[in-house]
């Protein structure tokens, strides 16, 4: 599959309003050849869920850094359960090690903790895209 | 020569390998305590008073944020920063949904006065500063610390202390805002002007330029923002009738350090002179400490790693360093574990520490401006103000601060930057040790990290439905209502959201009623 016609939601959810790493890995995914529509600050997981279906996207990624990761995959797992979708979703921002697991047990397909380079997620959505 | 490379800053200003008398052009012969104020703005700078130690503190609950509070005092701590959770700091209550999983997690939780009074109980604040790191839901929160003071006696026309109401910041970077951009100056003013009649000594506004560089600006722009968003707002307040003497005196800022030394200390004294300038000579100020630029500067996060954590102790030991030599008023330190966690008592206390051997082993208060003179720090300061004031003009010329930020070509701008520095740090072009030099493989996980705890967001949420079960619900309509109607009346909101806290209406109470009338900002979408 041609990454170009891979799109990526990047989301913000929950009150956080740390988004220089969101936006720094938007244009990373952009000059990686990805198509990706941003959120903004500060939304529902329910907006979020809307959004992704809204624009077809085939991947969605949470940033998350005020710590409150594993209440907004929780709701996100029961949310796309609710709305009965199935699109993949992965998470990073300020995750510690030790939360991957939990993160992934929760529904993500991935989890990216604290540290992770662009180009290693870069590489998981090259990898994701061949599937 | 050819063969050595050049030494560009990050500002764009290009280094000699050498620096002599000749290279400074005019010398600025000023001392400290004399108008521009390159040297420092107080004759006797640190001589007569160190820098005040301001660690940024507050999680949970009110009550355990109070016994924080008691131990930093004791510890030495001259001034206290509150940190605020996020649903305080949005205008959401405890109980709202939104704020599920971040009650009290990244600072402490607030919703009605009776928090406050918690708080600061048996907190002498004639002696105790205290600055309120609130701006999206300021006006609520100052309200209620100037009544908590007035309730437990203190008089507020001798209060000092400091709101950091820096609304236009927040739309760049940190992202708390509520309103939109007009309503958000707009308030900001009202605390501005209600300050400068009502509490003459307390600081209603701390400009940021920090957040906008850990945003991605460089040390050029972090400055000529910051002083754009301080004259938007000094424009402001003076239409509402009062003159550059009656505020310009309590008007303070936030700036940041980390990367190259010498430049950061520039960026300081350049910004001082221009800053002084600016009140002067565009402003007519006649006071001299109007054009003082009253600064807390202190270690940044974004010069701190997740990797080699460690390191970030002697990052930061720098950072205080280039602080106190370029004559900070208050300085803070992000603490070594802060680029992943909130600070664990430990590295806190380190963070003090690290202040107080400089204060007491270093001799960093024997004599003021120990750099003054050194020709390259008086050349790179020349260049620097000159940088400052250029890219401030840039501002003007595409339309003011105020316009660029609604329309979001700033934060555009400075994500782009960010990008770029990001990538050039994975990419090995700019060295940061542990990261991409002198790494370690398979490093020990040796990080604590701070729980959330789930007792003390019901906690929280009993103790606000046990003050809206006690408190008169008739009179706190009336209040809401009162607020609502100035507003319609573009009246200053002070008085009325004073009168509503002390009614124990709650923070997102009075967030919405504001909504009601304001409306909220529609955050233009780009990366």
């Amino acid at each position: 599959m041609n990454t170009n016609k891979i799109k990526i939601l990047l989301a913000k959810p929950g009150l956080d309003g740390h988004d220089v790493g969101v936006k720094v890995l938007g244009h990373a995914l952009v000059d990686a050849g990805f198509k990706v529509v941003y959120t903004g600050l500060r939304k529902s997981i329910e907006e979020i869920i809307r959004k992704a279906d809204d624009n077809q996207v085939d991947l969605i990624g949470l940033s998350i850094l005020s710590g409150t990761h594993l209440v907004l995959c929780e709701q996100m797992n029961a949310e796309m359960k609710k709305k009965g979708l199935t699109t993949p979703w992965i998470v990073g921002g300020n995750i510690p090690d030790k939360d991957v697991d939990a993160i992934v047990a929760a529904g993500a397909a991935a989890a990216f903790p604290t540290g992770t380079t662009i180009e290693e997620v870069i590489e998981y959505c090259n990898k994701f895209a061949e599937n | 020569m050819s063969d050595i490379p050049k030494v560009i800053l990050e500002s764009g200003i290009e280094v000699d390998s050498l620096y002599t008398s000749e290279s400074i052009g005019k010398p600025d012969l000023s001392k400290p305590g004399e108008y521009p104020f390159t040297r420092g703005i107080h004759s006797l700078m640190y001589r007569k008073r160190p820098f005040t130690i301001r660690q940024y503190a507050g999680f949970g609950t009110p009550s355990e944020t109070h016994q924080r509070f008691l131990y930093l005092i004791k510890n030495g701590q001259t001034g206290l920063n509150v940190a605020f959770d996020l649903p305080t700091q949005t205008g959401l209550d405890s109980d709202d949904p939104r704020a599920a999983g971040e009650v009290g997690r990244v600072g402490m939780s607030v919703d009605t006065l009776a928090d406050f009074e918690e708080v600061f109980k048996d907190i002498d604040l004639d002696k105790i500063t205290v600055s309120l790191t609130i701006n999206g839901s300021a006006i609520v929160l100052v309200a209620m610390y100037l009544a908590m003071a007035q309730k437990y006696g203190f008089n507020i026309n001798n209060l000092r202390g400091t709101a950091q109401n820096d609304i236009l910041k927040e739309f760049i970077g940190r992202g708390t805002w509520i309103f939109p951009v007009d309503a958000s100056v707009k308030m900001v003013v009202d605390i501005i002007e209600y300050c400068a009649n009502e509490v003459p000594k307390y600081s209603p506004v701390s400009v940021c330029g920090y957040h906008i560089r850990e945003s991605g600006a460089n040390p050029v722009q972090e400055m000529a923002y910051a002083f754009c968003i301080a004259k938007a707002y000094t424009d402001e307040t003076l239409k509402r009738g009062l003159t550059i003497d009656d505020f310009a005196s309590r008007l303070s800022f936030n700036f940041d350090i980390y990367g190259n030394f010498f430049e950061q200390i520039a960026k300081f004294r350049g910004g001082r002179r221009l800053w002084a300038k600016i009140v002067k000579e565009q402003y007519g100020a006649t006071s001299d400490n109007s054009s003082w630029l009253r600064m807390i500067a202190g270690g940044g996060g974004g010069g701190l790693t997740k990797e080699q954590p460690e390191n970030n102790i002697i990052r930061s030991a720098y950072y205080a360093l280039i602080s106190a030599l370029s004559g900070t008023q208050t300085m803070a330190l992000c603490s070594y574990d802060e680029a992943f966690t909130i600070p664990t008592e430990k590295a806190a206390e380190i963070s003090l520490r690290t202040m107080q051997i400089l204060i007491h082993e270093m001799g960093i208060c024997d004599t003021v401006d120990p750099l003054g003179g050194s020709y390259y720090i008086e050349t790179l300061s020349n260049q620097m103000e000159d940088a400052i004031s250029q890219q401030m003009k840039q501002i003007d010329q595409k339309g003011g601060i105020v316009k660029t930020i609604s329309s979001g070509v700033v934060q555009e701008a400075i994500s782009r930057q960010a990008y770029a520095r990001e990538s050039a740090i994975q990419k090995g072009i700019i060295p940061k040790v542990g990261v991409n030099c002198y790494r370690k493989e398979e490093e020990e996980k040796t990080i604590e990290f701070h729980p959330y705890d789930e007792e003390n967001a019901s906690q929280q949420i009993n103790n606000l439905n046990k003050v809206k079960s006690e408190r008169n619900s008739v009179e706190v309509d009336k209040c809401l209502d009162k607020i609502k109607t100035d507003a319609d009346k573009n009246l200053n909101l002070m008085p009325s959201i004073i009168e509503a806290v002390k009614a124990y209406a709650t923070v997102g109470e009075i967030t919405q009623a504001l909504k009601d009338v304001y409306g909220e900002y529609n955050e233009p979408i780009y990366f």
